[in-house]
């Protein structure tokens, strides 16, 4: 018999661990489909914010080989508009995660009780973006961090996920912060805070001038903060950052994540990604004799 | 990258040439991101490549970083990443290329290559005047080298008295063709589709949307309802796309991710 692939997080049930990640292509319905077509267990959508934004001028990416720099600055259509994309997905056959930004706690919940309202099976709070002052700072303060998540959560009542930022002394705290405020799951990472100069002219290439990196470069990082986080927190991991291969899945599944999101490798491997992660993941339980994908959540621990 | 040459194409049009490696083995309706220093980030197709690793782009004065790229000189830098995108597919024996303005720029290096592949190809090219059509010269050495090439503007300073559109009806009217490639502004693209529909010919159309990352991440360049990214799954897409699109000749996304109209 095939191992199980699913697994749940915060009453959410997924077909398989693999997730799209906020900020790659959520901007739009008919690419949160298309994604959901090509086999994602769930998907994360842009982040938005209460107001449209139309972010930083270009360049808001650069090619840095061993991964992606970007700061794009949080472009996108604000909540009302998004909200006719959150309520034409009411058929989407996975969950629907609705990213959602504030740069205050009213901010926060005014976002997620329009995307409740919308449709959105639960929500994952952007508490870590790198490049956007006020948000970028969230993670740094515990007070605000509380705060907020406090503050979502009596206002809605789906499952609300917080994003956390590597961008700090020690993540494990950030998360249990996150957890005692009632989170309800934690993902990590966000983008690791990054630079890129064009050495002919001597000018940052960015517009922005620092961005986040994303990609190979950062999944070491990654898999230390999943593992450093799952053994402080009791709320489910979900792995973000880095992730291409179905071996890249399993080992922060055996560092402690339930679930992994993946994003930039999108760009690389296409949407057939997520079909590969989650038969390779399926391939491993398999040979190893595993009957699900629990079995080997944080089983690094045990060394 | 250094700015090797530039050439005066037609009023506030220019080609700016440099050298890459990977940009000089593109094909035709690739495109890359155009860097220029301290302004603006911009996708340009590749209207030039050469064997000896020259590469160049051609831009038409329409805004801010439009208007500075023109104005570089040799020896100034730019950044280019790329190439991105499909490009077009040269498929059959009888080839119709519709232009329109700076939308004949990804079709040079189309035309090359049909060129290379043996086809004879028949050239449609439009401007609104004359001073504002690009790449005269090199258009009418392609009539000389057995294609056929038809000219319109819309003053008349040039060639027919009309649009490119006028004479792709009179064609059409007389003989058929295995397919249409066609750029240009995009009601343009539109009418050149509606009319290949009506005579039952295939097209290939390359689009333009605003991009930021030009990967196939930021989502920005999306065709609803399918979710084709212009930048990853385009910027060439084929009638059997273009039928099932809402967005072509209507709607494009604006940079906080809403849609306007095109």
């Amino acid at each position: 018999m095939k191992p199980d692939l699913t697994v749940e997080i915060a009453g959410l049930k997924l077909r398989n661990p693999t997730m799209l990640a906020a900020g790659v292509l959520g901007i739009s319905g008919s690419l949160l489909k298309r994604v959901a077509e090509a086999g994602a267990g769930a998907v994360v959508t842009k982040s938005i914010g209460p107001e449209p934004r139309a972010g930083y001028p270009n360049p808001t990416v650069a090619d840095v080989r061993c991964g992606l720099l970007n700061a794009m600055g949080l472009p996108n259509p604000g909540i009302k508009a998004f909200s006719r994309d959150i309520i034409a997905l009411k058929t989407l056959e996975i969950p629907l995660i609705v990213s959602v930004f504030g740069s205050n706690p009213q901010e926060f919940v005014e976002v997620a009780r329009e995307a409740e309202k919308a449709g959105a099976d639960a929500l994952e709070l952007n508490a870590s973006c790198p490049h956007v002052k006020g948000i970028s700072e969230i993670c740094q303060h515990p007070r605000l961090l509380s705060e907020i998540v406090k503050s979502v959560k009596s206002a809605v009542t789906v499952p609300t996920v917080v994003k956390l930022s590597p961008n700090v002394a020690d993540i494990a705290e950030t998360a249990k912060i996150a957890e005692d405020a009632g989170a309800d799951a934690v993902t990590a990472i966000n983008t690791v805070r990054a630079m890129a100069i064009e050495i002919e002219t001597g000018r940052p290439i960015l517009a922005n001038k620092t961005g986040g990196l994303s990609g190979p470069a950062i999944k070491p990082i990654t898999v230390r903060c999943v593992y450093e986080i799952s053994k402080s927190v009791k709320i489910p991991v979900i792995g973000c950052g880095g992730i291409a291969c179905w071996q890249d899945a399993i080992e922060l599944l055996l560092a402690g994540a339930t679930a992994v999101q993946i994003g930039t490798a999108i760009a690389q491997k296409e949407l057939k990604i997520f079909k590969s992660v989650a038969s390779g993941i399926q391939n491993y339980l398999k040979n190893k004799g595993y009957k699900e994908v629990q079995e080997i959540v944080g089983l690094s621990h045990q060394y | 990258m250094e700015i090797v040459k530039t050439k005066r194409e037609a009023s506030g049009i220019k080609t700016i040439l440099f050298r890459d490696r990977r940009c000089a083995k593109a094909k035709p309706g690739q495109f890359v991101m155009v860097w220029i220093l301290g302004v603006d980030e911009i996708p340009l197709s590749l209207s030039l490549t050469d064997h000896k690793g020259h590469s160049g782009i051609t831009v038409a004065k329409v805004g801010e970083a439009t208007d500075i790229l023109y104005s570089k000189a040799p020896g100034e830098q730019i950044g280019v990443r790329g190439p991105y995108g499909n490009g077009f597919e040269t498929v059959g024996e009888e080839a119709l290329v519709v232009g329109g303005g700076i939308g004949l720029a990804p079709l040079m290096p189309l035309t090359e290559a049909l060129s290379r592949r043996g086809v004879k190809a028949t050239i449609i090219a439009g401007a609104k005047t004359k001073a504002a059509l690009p790449f005269i010269e090199t258009i009418n050495s392609y009539a000389v080298a057995s294609h056929e090439v038809h000219v319109a503007t819309d003053d008349g300073s040039y060639g027919v008295h009309g649009t490119v559109i006028d004479i792709l009806k009179d064609l059409l009217g007389k003989r058929s063709f295995d397919v249409i490639y066609t750029c240009g502004p995009e009601d343009m693209m539109l009418k050149v589709f509606n009319i290949a529909e009506n005579h039952k010919t295939r097209i290939q159309a390359c689009l333009e949307r605003y991009m930021k990352c030009g990967l196939g991440l930021c989502g920005h360049c999306v065709l609803d309802p399918l979710g084709l990214r212009v930048c990853k799954d385009g910027p060439v897409f084929t009638s059997e796309i273009l039928r099932k699109s809402s967005d072509f000749g209507k709607y494009k996304t604006a940079a906080d991710g809403r849609k306007i109209p095109v």
